[in-house]
């Protein structure tokens, strides 16, 4: 069976959150190309075009990084995400790659069992096909509030 | 009259030691001394930062936000000056405006058209003349005699401060000369542009922040970050500075080039030692920031503002109380008009250094909140305070806790400072 666009970049997406949700968060990277772009930004902060990130990486070896830090240097409180995504819209495909727009919803669980939403948004993405297989070669992680509870540790 | 044991403790007024080396967990829970810092320190004789002046840069622009809890305007007028006024309309009470930044004609009151000049003072009210001869405001009604309470406007190397008070010193003599020139080493002649805000909103009272800030001996345990990577890359020499209030702080280290291998940490019981290496390295390959050989210096201003140069990631953190338990951080983060695209790159990247996400200083967002968590059925003991000695003095060392002592040093001052009469 073929798939389309679509089905493919819903794949991805799925498959994306139960990386960062059910782990192993070390195969996080493997959803970006290696000159990929990521940022976590704010809704405000991208439409007025600031170009600064909650995290940002412009090469897949910082996102390796990120994990690292997480898991060997960072100090937070253990918790969990739950990623609801909704439908990707595919809004255009050139020569740059597949452009798509997916909104996603995290509920973070901390370890005493609070449980709250940490966070709405939008991924803007660019996909780009290596080996037959869709990578993400731009994934800006445009959060609607400009707050953050506490700190922001795992990847959205 | 006999106080009952519930009560017990609470309405008696913060015990303090005569030194500097305790303080009372009270401080982080009452609501009275919530109340009470309100008055006495934010509307005190004391500067709290409110916006970048690019921010505010043409006339009619404007930023509202707020001085400890009060919500207050910064707007640029046509005759080129700075005001600042009570985000508050004079009739009842309702906010004048409702964005963080705009460009403005005027401030008009949703509420009843009450309107505002770019200075903050009544130009006019609806009706108050009444319709056909009928209702409308008294005769003996004066605009000039009712407005938003105004500030006092300091501006200091593109930094806008605000004062409600009349008594408060002029900004240089507010800081002193050491942490004017620290200023003025990373903003002074340069052209501030913003790269990105972002707020976190800590589950603290905003002092376990402030102390945070000013905490040089936590800096290197708690944030593994550079010694998991060993990322210390030369020896540092540092050293905080305090200010004769107690109140502002500098600490900073800088490349020491003469000195060897800094071994100091192998002797601790802390991870030095590590087989971790960054995948990529160039997280780190900065530039000299002002073309000194410091870098990292962290700065406070009395009572809720920082400034940071942390490698090449400049930001300024303005520390908003929202409640007893709660605190605003709002981070701006900082370009510079004469950057290269290169060096804006550099910016970009180390920005992951520092805020809610930062390798560096997203534990400093979770420790307040295990502190306020931890203190929770313990408002009679008191915190320890007493590294490098007792006193809240400028050090060659790092490893003091004399900055924090100097907070509480100028906090003591202005909460025990008696009301006019």
């Amino acid at each position: 069976m073929s798939m389309n666009d679509f089905q493919r970049i819903g794949r991805v997406q799925a498959d994306y959150s139960r990386c960062i949700d059910e782990g192993p968060l070390e195969r996080w990277p493997d959803f970006f190309v290696e000159n990929c772009m990521y940022r976590i930004t704010t809704a405000q902060n991208y439409s007025e075009g600031l170009p600064a990130g909650l995290v940002w990486a412009n090469t897949r070896r910082m996102l390796v990084d990120r994990v690292s830090a997480l898991r060997e240097a960072n100090i937070y409180e253990r918790h969990t995400y739950r990623h609801i995504l909704g439908q990707p819209l595919v809004l255009d495909e050139n020569g740059d790659g597949i452009h798509a727009e997916t909104s996603f919803l995290v509920v973070r669980v901390m370890r005493d069992g609070e449980s709250d939403i940490f966070t709405s948004g939008r991924y803007v993405d660019r996909y780009v096909e290596v080996d037959g297989q869709l990578k993400i070669a731009e994934r800006v992680v445009v959060c609607d509030s400009t707050n953050i509870d506490t700190l922001l540790a795992l990847p959205l | 009259m006999e106080s009952s044991v519930v009560d017990a403790g609470r309405d008696t007024p913060v015990e303090w030691t005569d030194d500097l080396t305790r303080v009372p967990y009270r401080v982080f829970q009452d609501q009275d001394v919530y109340a009470a810092e309100q008055t006495k320190l934010f509307q005190g004789p004391y500067w709290s930062y409110l916006c970048l002046e690019a921010e505010v840069a043409g006339p009619g622009d404007y930023c509202s936000t707020f001085v400890g809890e009060t919500p207050v305007i910064v707007a640029r007028d046509r005759d080129g000056e700075l005001y600042g006024f009570e985000n508050r309309c004079a009739h009842r009470g309702a906010l004048l405006a409702l964005e963080n930044r705009g460009n403005t004609k005027d401030f008009t009151c949703v509420y009843h058209a009450w309107s505002y000049n770019l200075q903050g003072d009544l130009t006019g009210v609806a009706f108050k003349d009444g319709i056909k001869g009928k209702g409308g405001m008294p005769d003996s009604f004066c605009m000039e005699e009712h407005g938003p309470r105004k500030m006092r406007i300091a501006v200091l190397h593109g930094l806008v401060f605000g004062s409600f008070s009349d008594d408060v010193p002029d900004i240089e003599d507010y800081l002193g000369d050491e942490i004017t020139s620290r200023i003025a080493r990373v903003l002074g002649g340069r052209t501030p542009e913003i790269i990105g805000r972002f707020t976190q909103v800590l589950p603290n009272n905003w002092k376990l922040y402030v102390e945070n800030v000013k905490d040089s001996y936590h800096a290197s345990i708690l944030h593994l970050f550079f010694t998991t990577f060993e990322l210390n890359r030369l020896s540092q020499r540092g050293g905080i500075i305090v200010d004769e209030s107690g109140g502002h702080h500098v600490s900073y280290s800088a490349i020491d080039r003469d000195a060897e291998k800094d071994v100091a940490y192998a002797d601790q019981n802390i991870r030095s030692e590590s087989a971790y290496k960054l995948a990529d390295p160039t997280l780190l390959e900065g530039f000299s920031e002002v073309g000194d050989d410091t870098t990292l210096q962290i700065l406070s201003v009395f009572p809720g503002f920082v400034l940071q140069q942390i490698q090449n990631s400049v930001a300024v953190r303005q520390i908003l109380p929202t409640g007893v338990e709660r605190t605003r951080l709002n981070w701006t983060y900082l370009g510079f008009e004469e950057d290269t695209p290169e060096q804006r790159e550099i910016r970009l990247k180390q920005s992951n250094l520092v805020g809610p996400a930062g390798y560096i200083s997203m534990e400093d967002g979770c420790v307040g909140g295990f502190v306020q968590r931890g203190i929770a059925g313990a408002a009679s003991q008191s915190a320890v305070l007493e590294m490098g000695g007792s006193l809240a003095e400028s050090s060659e060392s790092r490893v003091t806790e004399a900055s924090v002592r100097g907070f509480w040093k100028a906090y003591r001052t202005a909460m025990n400072r008696q009301e006019e009469a």
